[in-house]
């Protein structure tokens, strides 16, 4: 369990450092009077979607870190066969990443107002996803073709059941940016777009971080 | 577009968000697809109470087989089994964390912060409807081939998914399938409640102002969200070695004289996984109880609440050390001794924290003026019934004592007293405490002193002796004792007594929920502050609050939640939102 705690401790220290901003020393019983001359009342400065999609990012962390302590505590047992990692795990990381990119070009051109650029970025953050998912899935054809099965050995069920709980985390993200795209085609509320862009964008960089941290873990094993 | 204002000065959009967007416009959208709070509340809380009376009347059937053995023929051991799994789920996820967070949650968070409502309400109806469809999936397992899984709500593999436990048909996959579904709509839930708690603040709610009730539920919710994916994992990887014949938890096992193909998983790993969220989940249902007992005390007992830094320091920190103490459900397991050693500490460390809010709640009564009315009854039930649970929960914290108790009827009245009797008891004091502001009129006093006493001195008769029969070594989950050396014919009688009682405490319930119903028509009307109390929900324009909570105008807070019997004050209590007094010149 010593990844999730880990994590958690990441986690305390982002929650220890708010709330000391918050006056949790402070005696409520003696102040009377409006938020103004009390600091420390009001919301953080983010939009509240972002800070929503902060809390969402921590609990899907909270879910890859119990995997991969479930990963490392299976792993000490005699009878792990690593899975061969196939190149194409190379080509799909490299998809991803272009995904990723492509979303920071999306927010670019918002900023610029290109409207063009932004709905060419998103259709390009979108297939890429796409093909990642679809790369994934041809990896996981390469294995069973090459004999690994997912019941072979616990290092393949661990292998498939991560990269299928990633790849449906994306799929779950497509859905936001498919949202986005449809801003982007009607050209109207430009400011809720940029804030999706925004959401998706961290939202990417994110579960890029996952699959560079599990693809790590892979290749380590 | 709402137009607001506070104090008379209009307010920025940004403030009051989107409010005209998701107003119902049809009877559908305003009272089934509803994405106003209060109604999403009214839901959960009656989806849980519902599924929750299924679990009671499998503890009646329970309670006669263990009484009567063989009088009910058709509770065979399988049976019996299926019964204790299911009563223990649902009462443990589908009836307490979703009536705490998403019944209490929903309705007081948005209330007691001055919000207008939760802060993502699309998601929040989403979570709910989530909810109902894992209920129903949970439920449609009484159907299925097989019937409803049989492998204890701890459902430890490798026996949960082995030919011979019952439900190895359907009853597990449906189990498995209704938790993840559950997780899934809770997490949607639990965003809004962070999320609402983050930014939705009235002005002038600083964090040191909010009643503790929004604390407890708060700090829960966190802790829901990150104990909840362990059972998630733990789930999806079961299902997956249930369907498709991985081997994550599963060894080499030699079944019915067949070796089955499963070899090399590990049974411990789902233990760590299941108590890694198991435990923390102890305090998913408690803190919100310890919040709201905060403020029914207070409120009942006309007196600031005693030590607020401390109680909110408390919850914190109990939330941080219940995710360090998770193995002490696993002494038995067979792990380092050094280990137990350490959890054995981490648990009594909780102690200290748990016994601060015992003492805070005590010295807040201590000469307060305490009104006996049915919430403030409730919450003195609470405090006995928890200390009750906590000591003995100390017993069973410590290794050398918890290897002889594991696993009899010791353990079962030890959380039971804590973990059911206690929040148990806190759902009812606040059921009674803000019915009135739900329906606008008061619960009926006679049936609730009826309902409370039977409940409650019942609880004591069922629970108490249950102890004893721990003692004796009478084991849990046993279909029937049969005749043994070390269990006197006299225990027999006591589990008679115990079952008596409990079919009447059971029935007593059954008052309570006539009350609902009777008092929604006929109850008195209750106005729009019952209680006198200080904090925001009290103080709504209209009572019971309509969509959007405050009409026009946004509260702003001016005083912490415990202004009660302030010298000099004109009233015995002093709203949040009142402006002070101009100092004279």
């Amino acid at each position: 369990m010593g990844v999730t705690i880990l994590f958690f401790s990441g986690l305390a220290v982002v929650a220890v450092w708010w709330l000391s901003t918050q006056r949790l020393t402070s005696k409520p019983w003696l102040e009377q009077g409006t938020a103004l001359e009390f600091p420390g009342s009001g919301a953080i400065g983010a939009a509240t979607a972002k800070v929503g999609l902060g809390v969402l990012l921590s609990a899907i962390g909270s879910l890859f870190a119990l995997f991969i302590s479930a990963y490392f505590m299976r792993m000490q047992l005699a009878d792990w066969r690593p899975v061969p990692k196939p190149t194409l795990l190379w080509v799909n990381t490299g998809t991803l990443m272009l995904s990723s990119a492509a979303l920071q070009w999306a927010r670019v051109q918002a900023d610029r107002d290109d409207i063009r650029g932004v709905q060419t970025a998103l259709l390009a953050a979108g297939v890429t996803a796409l093909l990642f998912v679809a790369g994934q899935l041809f990896a996981w054809r390469q294995l069973v073709d090459a004999g690994y099965g997912l019941t072979i050995n616990p290092a393949n069920s661990f292998f498939y059941l991560i990269t299928a709980l990633h790849g449906a985390h994306v799929l779950g993200g497509l859905a936001a940016l498919g949202r986005n795209i449809g801003r982007a085609w009607q050209r109207r509320d430009i400011a809720r777009l940029a804030l999706g862009l925004d959401l998706c964008s961290l939202y990417w960089d994110f579960l890029l971080l996952m699959w560079l941290v599990l693809f790590g873990l892979l290749l380590l094993s | 577009m709402v137009d607001a204002a506070i104090g008379g000065q209009p307010i920025p959009q940004a403030e009051v968000g989107d409010v005209e967007l998701y107003h119902p416009h049809s009877w559908l959208t305003k009272y089934v697809f509803s994405q106003d709070a209060k109604i999403i509340a009214i839901q959960y809380a009656l989806t849980a109470m519902a599924i929750g009376l299924v679990a009671l009347v499998l503890s009646w059937l329970m309670r006669w087989q263990l009484a009567f053995p063989g009088t009910l023929s058709f509770i065979d051991p399988s049976q019996y089994l299926q019964f204790i799994t299911m009563h223990g789920m649902i009462m443990v996820v589908y009836l307490l964390t979703a009536l705490f967070l998403g019944g209490f949650g929903n309705y007081l968070i948005p209330l007691m912060v001055g919000a207008r409502d939760m802060a993502f309400p699309y998601l929040n109806m989403l979570s709910f409807w989530i909810y109902f469809l894992a209920v129903l999936v949970l439920a449609s397992s009484f159907f299925a081939p097989g019937g409803p899984t049989g492998a204890g709500w701890t459902l430890y593999p490798p026996q949960a998914i082995l030919q011979g436990t019952p439900g190895y048909e359907m009853g597990i996959i449906l189990m498995l399938t209704s938790l993840i579904i559950f997780i899934i709509g809770f997490t949607m839930g639990g965003l809004n409640y962070v999320v609402t708690v983050l930014q939705c603040r009235a002005r002038g709610m600083t964090l040191m102002r909010m009643p503790l009730t929004v604390w407890g539920i708060f700090t829960a919710t966190v802790l829901a969200l990150l104990a909840f994916p362990a059972l998630f994992v733990g789930a999806v990887m079961m299902l997956s070695d249930r369907v498709l014949g991985t081997s994550f938890f599963m060894p080499s096992i030699v079944s019915m004289g067949e070796q089955l193909q499963y070899g090399g998983g590990s049974p411990i790993l789902f233990q760590h996984l299941f108590w890694f969220f198991g435990h923390p989940e102890v305090y998913i249902v408690a803190l919100p109880a310890f919040g709201i007992v905060s403020d029914l005390i207070s409120t009942h007992a006309r007196r600031n609440i005693f030590g607020y830094r401390m109680m909110v320091w408390a919850i914190v920190a109990i939330g941080v050390l219940s995710f360090v103490v998770w193995a002490h459900h696993m002494y038995v397991s067979g792990m380092n001794p050094w280990f137990g050693f350490f959890f054995a500490t981490t648990t009594l460390i909780i102690a200290i924290p748990t016994a601060i809010k015992v003492y805070n709640w005590i010295l807040t009564l201590w000469r307060g003026d305490i009104h006996l009315t049915i919430p403030m009854l409730f919450a003195l039930a609470f405090i006995v019934t928890f200390v009750n649970g906590g000591l003995t929960g100390l017993f069973l914290g410590n290794v050398v004592v918890d290897v002889p108790l594991s696993d009899t009827m010791f353990v079962v009245a030890h959380f039971h007293m804590v973990m059911g009797v206690a929040p148990i008891c806190v759902i009812f004091g606040a059921l009674y405490h803000w019915y009135p502001k739900v329906t606008g009129r008061m619960l009926n006093e006679w049936l609730g002193q009826l309902h409370f006493w039977v409940t409650f001195l019942g609880a004591y008769a069922i629970f108490f002796p249950m102890h004893y029969l721990g003692l004796l070594g009478m084991p849990r989950r046993y279909h029937e004792m049969g005749q043994t050396s070390f269990v006197p014919e006299s225990a027999h009688d006591l589990n008679a007594f115990i079952t008596i009682t409990a079919l009447v405490v059971g029935a007593a319930q059954l008052v309570f929920l006539f009350n609902l119903f009777w008092s929604l028509r006929f109850g008195r009307e209750a106005g729009g502050n019952p209680w006198r109390a200080t904090t925001l929900e009290w103080q709504t324009p209209e009572t019971p609050p309509p969509h959007g909570n405050w009409g026009k105008e946004l509260p702003v807070v001016y005083r912490w939640a415990y202004d009660y019997n302030v010298p000099g004050a004109k009233e015995d209590f002093v709203p949040q939102n009142q402006p002070p007094e101009p100092e004279p010149a």
